[in-house]
């Protein structure tokens, strides 16, 4: 299958030319400050900058357990439409049979979704 | 030659990525880097030639997963400090299920024999003249239909224990309730009466 990945080929190309540049943008000031003799680091250079939070507590903090439901809420869903798209370009191979049991799969996940909403979890108060 | 080149790139990165998500110090470095295999993993889907599962791993598993860890590494408010206090006295007993599970892996890597047709076998020949999406959904939906249906009864599953988990309905929210105000009458809520001059009410 070697056309489907030379469909690829620009692609990989740009991946190149993004990967060098960033390194440059980020490795050039390092390699010239170092060799050039300009690295001159106090501790005003070095603390967070004025407008800046000073880092004064843990980042973990514990957050609203309902961010974690609207992300498992959207995965599902995610899945759900990712499974149409293979049945939207083969709709006309897979025929009647095909169409019925995708509407049977979209059906158990409407009863999920009906499910969802009158217990009110995409509600958020 | 660039196919090479771009499977060892790929293959590299992503088993270099892998190492790093499980000796990273810091967990939420540990899901970026995981991130950093998933990007790889398609780009070797692709190479196959699987482009749909490609897509799909960077849609699902990059997109909504990936956040999906983050938060759940966030969530944790666990001191890791604390938690890597006791490695020394675990050590021995970490290296001796280690050396089983080496052990075990070896013997199974021993006792592996290949076909040899396996070249020939390990890949099923796409259809001709099909894209790879519609080679999937020509098969998909027709002849695993009994997969795709229990797929569906799992995101089902999913979704309904991850409600019974995590949903819980607060108190004291005070709520509009549109139809119940559309429903209101006026006679339910001012009432006329004749008051007698003189007497008050």
């Amino acid at each position: 299958m070697p056309h489907v990945a030379a469909q690829y080929l620009p692609v990989l190309i740009f991946l190149g030319i993004a990967i060098f540049f960033s390194c440059l943008f980020v490795g050039l000031p390092i390699i010239l400050a170092n060799l050039g003799g300009f690295a001159n680091p106090d501790s005003e250079k070095l603390s967070a900058y004025e407008c800046g939070f000073e880092p004064f507590e843990d980042a973990r903090g514990k957050f609203d357990v309902r961010f974690y439901l609207v992300a498992i809420l959207f995965i599902i869903f995610d899945l759900e439409v990712a499974f149409l798209f293979p049945w939207a370009v083969s709709l006309r191979a897979v025929g009647v049979f095909g169409w019925a049991s995708m509407m049977v799969f979209l059906g158990v996940l409407t009863v999920g979704f009906i499910y969802e909403w009158k217990k009110g979890a995409l509600e958020w108060e | 030659m660039i196919q090479a080149l771009a499977f060892y790139l790929f293959a590299s990165i992503t088993v270099i990525a892998g190492m790093m998500v499980i000796s990273a110090k810091n967990p939420v470095h540990s899901v970026l880097w995981l991130i950093l295999a998933f990007f790889n993993a398609a780009g070797l889907f692709v190479l196959l030639g699987a482009e749909f599962l490609a897509m799909i791993l960077v849609i699902v598993y990059v997109g909504a997963v990936a956040v999906l860890f983050l938060f759940v590494v966030m969530m944790l408010d666990i001191n890791f400090e604390e938690l890597r206090k006791g490695f020394y006295t675990y050590l021995p007993f970490g290296l001796l299920v280690g050396a089983v599970l080496l052990g075990e892996l070896a013997i199974v890597g021993l006792g592996w024999v290949t076909s040899d047709h396996a070249a020939s076998l390990s890949r099923m020949p796409a259809p001709a003249n099909v894209t790879n999406t519609q080679a999937l959904g020509q098969i998909l939906y027709t002849k695993y239909v009994y997969v795709f249906q229990a797929s569906g009864l799992i995101l089902l599953t999913a979704m309904i224990g991850a409600i019974v988990l995590t949903h819980r309905t607060r108190g004291g929210v005070r709520k509009q309730n549109i139809g119940e105000q559309n429903m209101r009458q006026p006679s339910d809520a001012t009432a006329l009466v004749h008051v007698q001059s003189g007497e008050g009410l």
